[in-house]
Parts: C-alpha cells; sequence; structure tokens
C-alpha cells in the first residue's frame, strides 16, 4: 500500500463515529451566519434587519479575490448584522436569521434523483463554483474557485481527491462517502472537466474498508478514468503535499504550488459541494459535523445547515458531559481549543470534540534532549528543534535558512517529542514573520525591476 | 646560528610583504567616515536598545551628524536612555543648541487585574503573549487586555518592567524606565504606550491616563472587567483642556494636551482613569468636595422634604433621621 516518503506520526485513531449513519441536525429557532468562513478576505454583508430571506439567498458578497459568497441556510428574517465569536473567541461580523418556516429559493433542485449528464462546461463550472459559495471543505476553507484558475503556465494532469481523514477521531468524510459515493464521483468528474483533465484518483485511509470497497463498486460502475488509492495509515496524509506525494509519487517544490506537480489536491467534501452546486444547483449551506469524544453520550455524524450554535449540536450529542476539559473545533492535531460554545458551525468546521480533562491538559515542558525524534516525524523533512528556537529567539535569518516557510504546521514535531515541547507554537510564530519578510524582499525587487525597465525605456526614447 | 638568521630574514620578509599588502588593501578600499560619527557614537550609551529608532548607537550617531549637516539641528532625535544629558553632549560635539526633549515613560494600559478580571478559560500552550494572542482570544473575557505572560518583560533590557505576582500585570519601574519602547513594539496586545512623564514641568511625575483599551461596547467590556472603560464620555465632558477623546468605546488622553488637573479622574464611574500620586491628592479632594455637596443637597432636600411634611402631617420625625446620618458621614470624607 503507499504512503508519503518523509516523516509521519501515528496518533490512535479514535474513530468513534465511524459508521454512524448521518443524523439530520434541528434547525434552531435564530441561526447566526458568520461573515468569514473561508481563507483570505471576509465576506461582505449584503442584507439589513428586516429583510426577508429563502435558504439559498445569498447574504454576502465576497471581499476581495479570495473571498467567497454566502448563502442563507434558513428562511426567515434578518434579526441583524452584529459580530459573533469564531471557534477561537475573536469577533466576526455575522448575519442573525430569525427562522420562520423552511422555504427554499425555487432555483434549487431538491429532488433526490441523480444527475450524470454534466450540461456546463469548464468556465461556467468554475462560475458556478463561485457563485455557490463552495470552498475547500477539510477545513482550510480555499475558495474553490480560485483553486479551479492555476496559474496559465501550470499544466494540470489529474485530480486527486482527499478522503483520507487522517486526523484522529473525525469521521464526516467517512460517512460522506458511504451516503454518497455516486455524487461524489460525479463531481469528481465535474473537477476533471473544470480542469481540462481525464484522470482522478481518490485516496482513502486503510482504516476505512468499507468506504474503500464502495467508492470501487460506484467508480467501476461508468467512472472508468477515477481510480481509488488504498493508503496505509500515517498522519498527516491529508496534507496535500504529503497526498501527492502518496497517490502519485511526485514532490511539490520547495515554495512552489501543488499545481506544480501537475495535481489539483480537492477533498471529498469539496467534490459533493460541487456535485450539489453544478448539477443541483444548491449553495453551501450545510455540512457534515462529526460531535465526538471518548465521553460523549452519542457521538455522531450530523448533516447541519451553516450558522447553527455549536451548543446545540454539542446537545444533540448527549450535552457536555462532567469531566471535560477541552472542546475543540476540527481534529485532535490540527483543530483549534474553543474557549467557550457560543460560536456557530462554519463552511470549515468537520468536527466538534470533546476531550476528557485528564487527555486535555498538556505536560509540562521540560529541556530538549536532542533526540532527533522531531525531525524525523517532520514530514516536510525540516528540524523543527532548530526551527522552534530560531522563532523564539528571533532569529529569523536561520529561520530562513532552515526553510520555516515549508512547515505545514501538522503538529507532527509537538506530538512526537518526548519532552513535550511546544515546537510548534513557537514555529507559528516565526513562520509568517519570515513569510513577511520573503514577501517584501520579492515586492523591492520588483519595485527595483521596474524602476530599472523604466529608466532603460526613458534613456532609449531620448 | 645560520638557522636562526634564515628564520629571522624569512620572518622579516613575509611580515613586510604582509603589512604592505595591508597598506595597499587599506588605502585601496578605504570608506570615508565623518570623524564626528565615531566622536558622538563615544558620547552615545551604548546600549543599543534601539529606542531611538535606529539600529544601534552607530545608527543614531550616524543620524545625529546628518541631521546637522542638512538642517543644522539635532530636530526630534533623542536618545531615551541617556536623555537630555546625553544629547546636550552630541550637541556640544556638533556645535549646536540642545533643545530639551520631554522626558517619556512606559504606561500600562491595562487594569484589569486577577479580581476584576475573571478566567474564562486556560491556557496551556509556550509561555509567551504572541502565541496566545495568535492561538485565541485569551483566558479572560476581555479580548484587548493584558495577557499576563510577561512578553514586555522579556524584551525590556533595562529591567524596568515587572510582573506583579498579586495583580498578574505587568508594573514598570519609573527610576528604570528609558523610554525605548521596546515593551510596547513586544505587546500583541498594544496594552503598553510610551507617554510623557509629566504634564508640566515638575520635580514629581504628573500624568493622567485611562487604564484600559477595551473597545466593546460599554455592557460587554463592563461584564468582562470591572475597571473597563464603558465609554460613557463623562470624562470627556468634564475636560476642560480638550484632551480627552472617546472613540470605540474607549476613552483616551493625549498625553500633549493634558494638564493634570485631575477633574476625569474624579468623574470616571468604573475608575478606569490612573493619575500618579501628587493628582491623586488633588483628585481625593475633588472627590471630597464632591461628596460635600452631595451631601448637602440631600441634607437640604431631606430638610425641604421634612418641612412639606411637617407642614402636611403631624408624624414628621422620621424622614430627618437619614439626613443627620449624612451631615456625619460628610465631614468624614473630607478628612481623608
Amino acid at each position: 500500500m503507499k504512503t508519503f516518503k518523509l516523516g509521519g506520526v501515528h496518533p490512535a485513531a479514535n474513530k468513534l463515529s465511524a459508521g454512524a449513519p448521518i443524523q439530520v441536525a434541528a434547525v434552531p429557532a435564530m441561526v447566526a451566519i458568520p461573515m468569514a468562513q473561508n481563507l483570505g478576505a471576509p465576506s461582505k454583508a449584503i442584507v439589513a434587519k428586516g429583510d426577508k430571506v429563502k435558504v439559498g439567498t445569498v447574504i454576502g458578497e465576497p471581499g476581495g479575490f479570495l473571498s467567497s459568497f454566502v448563502h442563507s441556510s434558513v428562511s426567515g428574517t434578518v434579526d441583524k448584522v452584529d459580530v459573533v465569536e469564531d471557534a477561537t473567541g475573536k469577533k466576526v461580523p455575522a448575519v442573525f436569521i430569525k427562522v420562520e418556516g423552511d422555504e427554499w429559493e425555487e432555483t434549487i433542485d431538491r429532488s433526490q434523483t441523480i444527475d450524470r449528464n454534466i450540461k456546463l462546461d469548464k468556465q461556467q463550472i468554475i462560475d458556478k463554483v463561485k457563485e455557490m459559495g463552495i470552498v475547500g471543505m477539510g477545513g482550510a476553507t480555499f475558495p474553490t474557485q480560485v483553486k479551479l484558475t492555476p496559474p496559465p503556465t501550470a499544466k494540470p494532469e489529474c485530480v486527486i481527491i482527499n478522503a483520507v481523514e487522517c486526523e484522529p477521531y473525525l469521521t464526516s468524510d467517512h460517512s460522506l462517502m458511504l451516503a454518497h459515493p455516486e455524487e461524489i464521483c460525479i463531481g469528481v468528474q465535474i473537477l476533471e472537466k473544470a480542469m481540462g483533465v481525464n484522470k482522478a484518483y481518490i485516496g482513502i485511509e486503510a482504516n476505512k474498508p468499507d468506504a474503500i470497497e464502495l467508492m470501487k463498486k460506484t467508480a467501476a460502475a461508468g467512472f472508468p478514468e477515477i481510480e481509488i488509492v488504498p493508503l496505509q495509515l500515517k498522519y498527516p496524509q491529508g496534507g496535500e503535499k504529503q497526498l501527492i506525494n502518496a497517490v502519485i509519487g511526485k514532490e511539490v517544490p520547495s515554495g512552489g504550488l501543488p499545481i506544480a506537480t501537475g495535481a489539483l489536491v480537492q477533498n471529498v467534501g469539496t467534490a459533493f459541494a460541487v456535485y450539489e452546486a453544478v448539477q443541483k444547483n444548491k449553495p453551501l449551506i450545510e455540512r457534515i459535523v462529526t460531535v465526538t469524544g471518548k465521553s460523549v453520550a452519542k457521538p455522531g455524524n450530523f448533516l447541519t445547515r451553516l450558522g447553527v450554535p455549536v451548543a446545540d449540536l454539542i446537545q444533540a450529542a448527549g450535552g457536555v458531559p462532567e469531566d471535560t476539559g477541552k472542546i475543540i473545533s476540527g481534529g485532535p492535531m490540527m483543530g483549534k481549543a474553543m474557549p467557550d460554545t457560543n460560536s456557530y458551525v462554519v463552511k470549515g468546521c468537520s468536527g466538534i470534540l470533546i476531550m476528557k480533562n485528564a487527555e486535555a491538559r498538556r505536560k509540562e515542558a521540560g529541556p530538549c534532549i536532542r533526540c532527533g525524534k522531531c525531525v524525523q516525524a517532520c514530514p516536510m523533512g525540516l528540524q523543527p528543534n532548530f526551527l522552534a528556537r530560531y522563532s523564539e529567539l528571533n532569529l529569523l535569518d536561520e529561520a530562513e535558512e532552515e526553510r520555516v516557510y515549508d512547515c505545514i504546521e501538522c503538529g507532527s514535531c509537538q506530538f512526537s517529542c518526548p519532552a513535550n515541547r511546544p515546537l510548534l507554537d513557537w514555529i507559528r510564530q516565526g513562520k509568517p514573520k519570515v513569510m513577511g519578510i520573503l514577501r517584501q524582499r520579492a515586492a523591492d525587487a520588483k519595485a527595483k525591476a521596474d524602476a530599472e525597465k523604466a529608466a532603460k525605456e526613458a534613456a532609449a526614447a531620448k | 646560528m645560520n638557522v636562526i638568521l634564515i628564520a629571522l630574514i624569512a620572518l622579516g620578509a613575509i611580515g613586510l610583504i604582509g603589512s604592505l599588502l595591508l597598506c595597499l588593501v587599506a588605502k585601496k578600499f578605504y570608506v570615508y567616515e565623518d570623524p564626528r560619527v565615531g566622536q558622538v557614537e563615544e558620547v552615545l550609551p551604548g546600549a543599543n536598545c534601539g529606542g531611538c529608532g535606529f539600529p544601534g548607537c552607530h545608527g543614531m550617531a550616524d543620524a545625529c551628524v546628518k541631521a546637522k549637516d542638512s538642517s543644522n539641528s539635532l530636530g526630534s532625535l533623542l536618545c531615551p536612555v541617556g536623555g537630555n544629558e546625553v544629547m546636550a553632549k552630541v550637541a556640544d560635539i556638533l556645535g549646536l543648541e540642545a533643545g530639551a526633549a520631554e522626558p517619556k515613560v512606559a504606561v500600562v494600559r491595562c487594569n484589569g487585574n486577577i479580581c476584576a478580571r475573571p478566567k474564562v478559560a486556560v491556557f496551556d500552550g509556550a509561555k509567551s503573549c504572541a502565541i496566545e494572542s495568535a492561538t485565541f482570544s485569551g483566558e479572560t473575557g476581555c479580548v484587548f487586555g493584558c495577557l499576563g505572560l510577561g512578553d514586555c518583560v522579556k524584551a525590556c533590557q533595562f529591567d524596568a518592567i515587572r510582573m506583579n505576582a498579586e495583580t498578574g500585570l505587568p508594573e514598570v519601574d519609573e527610576e528604570k524606565c528609558v523610554a525605548c519602547g521596546a515593551c510596547a513594539k513586544a505587546c500583541p496586545k498594544f496594552v503598553i504606550e510610551v507617554r510623557k512623564k509629566s504634564a508640566m514641568k515638575s520635580p514629581m511625575p504628573k500624568r493622567v491616563w485611562v487604564d484600559c483599551v477595551n473597545k466593546d461596547k460599554g455592557a460587554v467590556a463592563r461584564k468582562a472587567c470591572s475597571n473597563a472603560c464603558i465609554g460613557c464620555g463623562k470624562c470627556q465632558k468634564v475636560c476642560k483642556f480638550d484632551a480627552i477623546t472617546v472613540e470605540n468605546n474607549v476613552a483616551f488622553i493625549d498625553s500633549e494636551k493634558c494638564k493634570a488637573c485631575g477633574m476625569c479622574v474624579s468623574e470616571c464611574p468604573t475608575g478606569a482613569i490612573h493619575a500618579t500620586e501628587p493628582v491623586m491628592i488633588v483628585v481625593e479632594k475633588l472627590k471630597a468636595k464632591k461628596a460635600e455637596a452631595a451631601a448637602k443637597a440631600k441634607e437640604e432636600a431631606a430638610k425641604k422634604a421634612a418641612e412639606a411634611k411637617a407642614a402636611a402631617d403631624a408624624a414628621a420625625a422620621t424622614p430627618a433621621e437619614p439626613a443627620s446620618e449624612n451631615k456625619q458621614e460628610a465631614p468624614k470624607s473630607g478628612e481623608q
């Protein structure tokens, strides 16, 4: 079985909600839809208090190039445009909607029939994806239309679907594959058409044998160009660069875009959302959220409208257990700890993980014993012990020399450290600083080149 | 004998060639530097703290010489470590008149101590404010205030800022602080401000500042911290010198305009405005006067009520009692 070459760790999988059917979460009396649901610029709210909206009505417009549309996930009246806490407790603008009935926009096809015939052409698909507010559903929430329009120098060869779900505990992608295999395959075909390629791989980790079998069966019945690739269990296989390496064996160059290898990586949830957007005209208004944890009464996968309070969702899974020490939005490796449960479900919320007090707290950090376990674990071939130290001491030149900008912040180093050192905490401080220096340098070089060119032209004109 | 002679001659020859080479290189690659730069650098403290805004003392010396050549004055250049004394020496070297710059000091603008600002979450990552600030909103309900992990303490080269274990907040040692601004730069929440040390020329530091940077609406801010500024604007109204602005639900006192009269301190309903010792004496007097006036007004009102009641009814003995209590209290607060 295939896997990526460098590093990696093996955290306990703990897939407690694996195989649990998708439950439809109840729609509350009031939802709050945050306007910052994607990577990049937040969206701009275009509704005001008192406006009537239906399910699928546009309520937020892109606030820049790297931004996306936001749609209402319920029907009702806009109560107010205010701020809410995001998963990390920081304030973001949001639209509050009082729910009245469940009326959908007429343009949305709500029938259960599966439509295999892709009518739209390349550009129409990309426009539709943008219009329907699709973003990367794995958690990074990168606007999909931007990813589907690579720079003209890139030569796309294949589409790789990320169905790895290497984060422990999470099962939302797994449950989606078991419920909608054919829709996902059509979504993959739509992505192929948008990229102008005729080859696709779906990478699935070996701890989901039922999903692998079902997807293989589905692909065999009418999708000959889609190949299911079972992958050996290893974290962070779901990282874009690691997945490309595992599936087609190529390596993304340092500082380059993943498309340089010819592969476009999309999450399996995104493929499904693209299917619904293109074939059913349905905007991204709901997603599957895993609510799980060792002491949770009923761990499960919930089909949830966006903007539903996180507290409601936890209630549906049996409430917050008494011995709770930490609640995480996302998985245990890369998720974010929430200071409280006052936030709302957003496009990138793949799971809510409730950890017991005993397992939630970090152990006290000791001195580095130079064992090199972090170096072995790093999937990018970096030396995290040095990177953390350089970042802590603000030695940015050295950090740049050690390629801190290549860090994917997967946390394998911190996970493997026997001295419990907060390696990633520090690297996350140094990385943006070095990236800032690199950007500034590039901008300066460009300005200088432009000035020289202008001077030359002026001299030539004389 | 012969061996020693050969060795001496050979070594001498090598030395000669080497020295000639060095001479040539020194001539060829000579970079002219104004000798005044070296002289100025000598009188600078050599802390290389960067507080002047230049990379180290050499950069500052260079800037001083350039300022003399271009504008024939030192302008706003100031070595915060050496202060006016050093700048006078610099001016002397360059043949200029020394201007006196206002001394400044770092002020921590957060009073969310452990009692006033209860913790609602626990952060157990690396002990750094920058990391905590990047990770989430913070351990308390206030998103704007001090995180208390001491990035400012680590940044200070002069041991002038320390964490107070009782309050959980950093404290500036006025004697040691040179106002280089390193702590203000290190603080991810922008809580520390470098302000004028004193509103007037006085031996005692007289200054007034708002001890809060919370931009939330009043009710939210108050809920998170009982010492928060709620942006009510009372201080703005009472200020005679137009020094206070209220923006984004938080008041700010311009240290250039403030005369440290203390009016705003006595007016603030949440005690968010703080002042140094000499100003506080004035404030206490103001507060006492106010309490006296309030007591007097109450007394008069009670008297009037009593009279009215006495005229209307025979049972008028009871309402006089609270008034007499007030009478006793008023002089007490005045004494304080």
